[in-house]
């Protein structure tokens, strides 16, 4: 019967909408959304100071790229930005998931970690900023141990419950066979925690990503973090808009290409 | 944070098979674990000095920051003062962002037609980190309340909605039509259905962006602020002052703790039958 595949809520419409008809709904909110802005900026209600129009923006996009802004090209603030990312990304999937394994696998190290982990987890990613400042300078420790700090935690909770969830028959099996410790964690544990990992590194690289862009804004002086300072103090809401959209494309690329990293996953290494 | 709860991958909820544990050995360890690592603190700094009082204040440099900022104050406040002005800005931008954010993703949820409407412009919102705001709300509304309101608007609205509308499409669709072959009519199918079905959903999002507001919110007062924990740390960071940043960190991850405990009650007494 049609009721139980059919996971829409009734509504007064009886009919399902068709996908057309959706398209085109779609395509009226983006115009709307979009003309009104136009139209609002292009009217002169609002001072191209308070809200540039979508047009400005893309063009103060082009305009970042032609000529070199607070220092440097668009793509050089970027790739300052990447860069950064990647490192505190890496070190905080390095260290966090062979934590969260062990953590999952001896219980012992679970009751030490455990109320240090749940002590720092409460404290805001981004009030790291001034010790991270005052540790590792303002170059690129300082803003690495931000993203780190952000990352950090997705990476252990989620090997942990990983660790947790594989069969212990499975750990068991490999012991009587005589696996040592190591070769335990790294054929049987981790291949195991796998689908787990890697939903919490696209959770931990968009948390990593948002502190990036924050500790930028407080520390740095490069990135596009800090392409945005630049833009608010010299009261260039255009410029703001052009790195808030590219933050937002760049975030969106690196969640799509985790996304897929997982579907490849679950589908190569996932059991139900 | 917790943000990665709605994350867990659901095939793997099935085979917990761990040894049950022995009541109370769990709290000993943890006890155990934090005296030492307090030892070790006082160890490092005040007893051998390897760790400057520049990079790690001591213990008693702790005490006496706290006492100097809760009597005194600092940064032009009191530490009452401070956190009540912190606190005040997040309840406010998260209930402003939870009664937009709901009603929306209940009725993007409900119909089809309201979510390919909408949906275009929450693409494009989504992936901007809440932080990125910062900059433009200071741009628009300047350093006061309005713009922190406005940061924690952003960060607290996308997990409300998206929440809300996971939900409510959630809700077994058989109720529904039981409910409906009964005679209910729109608005009782949404109150007396659909709403409580979507409930410990909606909740989810509210823990998620009640954590999303107090980082945010500590952010915006790090970038820009006249009062607040935020601005204590930033002018702790100016002063060169590590004890008084270190105050202000662990003041902020207890206020955290403690909302996201009140939340928590508060969702156990509305879902009673959960």
């Amino acid at each position: 019967m049609a009721l139980s595949v059919d996971t829409r809520p009734a509504t007064r419409w009886a009919t399902t909408p068709s996908s057309g008809e959706l398209a085109s709904l779609s395509l009226a909110g983006a115009a709307i959304f979009f003309g009104g802005w136009q139209l609002i900026a292009m009217s002169g209600l609002v001072s191209q100071y308070v809200l540039p129009s979508p047009l400005a923006v893309l063009e103060q996009i082009y305009r970042l790229e032609a000529e070199p802004f607070a220092g440097f090209l668009l793509h050089q603030h970027l790739l300052s930005s990447l860069e950064r990312f990647l490192l505190g990304f890496l070190l905080a999937a390095a260290l966090g998931i062979p934590l969260g394994l062990i953590m999952g696998r001896y219980r012992l190290m679970d009751e030490i970690v455990t109320p240090l982990f749940e002590a720092y987890r409460y404290v805001a990613p981004l009030a790291w900023v001034p010790f991270a400042a005052l540790w590792f300078g303002t170059g690129i420790g300082g803003p690495m141990m931000v993203i780190f700090t952000g990352a950090f935690a997705p990476c252990v909770v989620n090997a942990y419950r990983g660790a947790q969830f594989v069969e212990r028959y499975l750990i068991e099996a490999a012991q009587t066979l005589g696996a040592s410790n190591l070769r335990i964690m790294r054929e049987v544990l981790l291949p195991g925690a796998l689908p787990s990992i890697v939903a919490g590194l696209r959770v931990s690289a968009g948390l990593g990503w948002q502190s990036l862009i924050g500790a930028e804004l407080i520390v740095v002086s490069s990135g596009l973090g800090y392409v945005m300072v630049q833009g608010q103090s010299n009261l260039a809401p255009d410029i703001v808009m052009s790195a808030m959209l590219v933050i937002g494309v760049v975030g969106l690329c690196i969640d799509v290409a985790l996304r897929a990293a997982e579907r490849w996953i679950s589908r190569r290494w996932g059991r139900v | 944070m917790a943000q990665f709860d709605v994350t867990a991958p659901r095939s793997h909820q099935a085979g917990v098979v761990r040894l049950p544990r022995q009541p109370g050995r769990g709290w000993l360890v943890g006890g155990v674990t934090i005296a030492a690592a307090l030892l070790l603190w006082y160890v490092l700094t005040s007893l051998t000095g390897i760790i400057s009082s520049y990079r790690l204040p001591s213990p008693p440099e702790f005490l006496a920051a706290l006492r100097q900022i809760a009597v005194d104050g600092y940064a032009s406040g009191t530490l009452l003062q401070q956190t009540l002005q912190s606190l005040k800005i997040v309840i406010e931008g998260f209930l402003v962002a939870s009664l937009v954010g709901i009603p929306l993703g209940f009725l993007m949820g409900w119909s089809r037609r309201v979510e390919a409407l909408l949906n275009p412009v929450f693409l494009l919102i989504r992936p901007i980190p809440p932080l990125a705001w910062i900059p433009l709300a200071i741009v628009w509304l300047g350093l006061g309340d309005a713009a922190k309101i406005m940061v924690i608007w952003f960060a607290a609205f996308v997990p409300s909605v998206i929440n809300t509308f996971t939900g409510v499409r959630q809700v077994n669709p058989v109720l529904i039509e039981a409910a409906r072959v009964h005679g209910a009519t729109d608005w009782r199918v949404a109150k007396e259905v659909v709403a409580p079905g979507a409930l410990p959903m909606i909740f989810t999002g509210l823990r998620l962006s009640l954590q999303a507001s107090w980082t945010t919110l500590v952010a915006a007062e790090l970038v820009g602020a006249f009062l607040g924990l935020g601005r204590v740390l930033s002018l702790a960071y100016r002063d060169i002052y590590p004890a008084m940043i270190a105050v202000a960190m662990v003041v902020i991850a207890i206020a955290g703790a403690l909302m996201t405990l009140l939340l928590a009650r508060i969702e156990r007494m509305v879902i009673r039958w959960h």
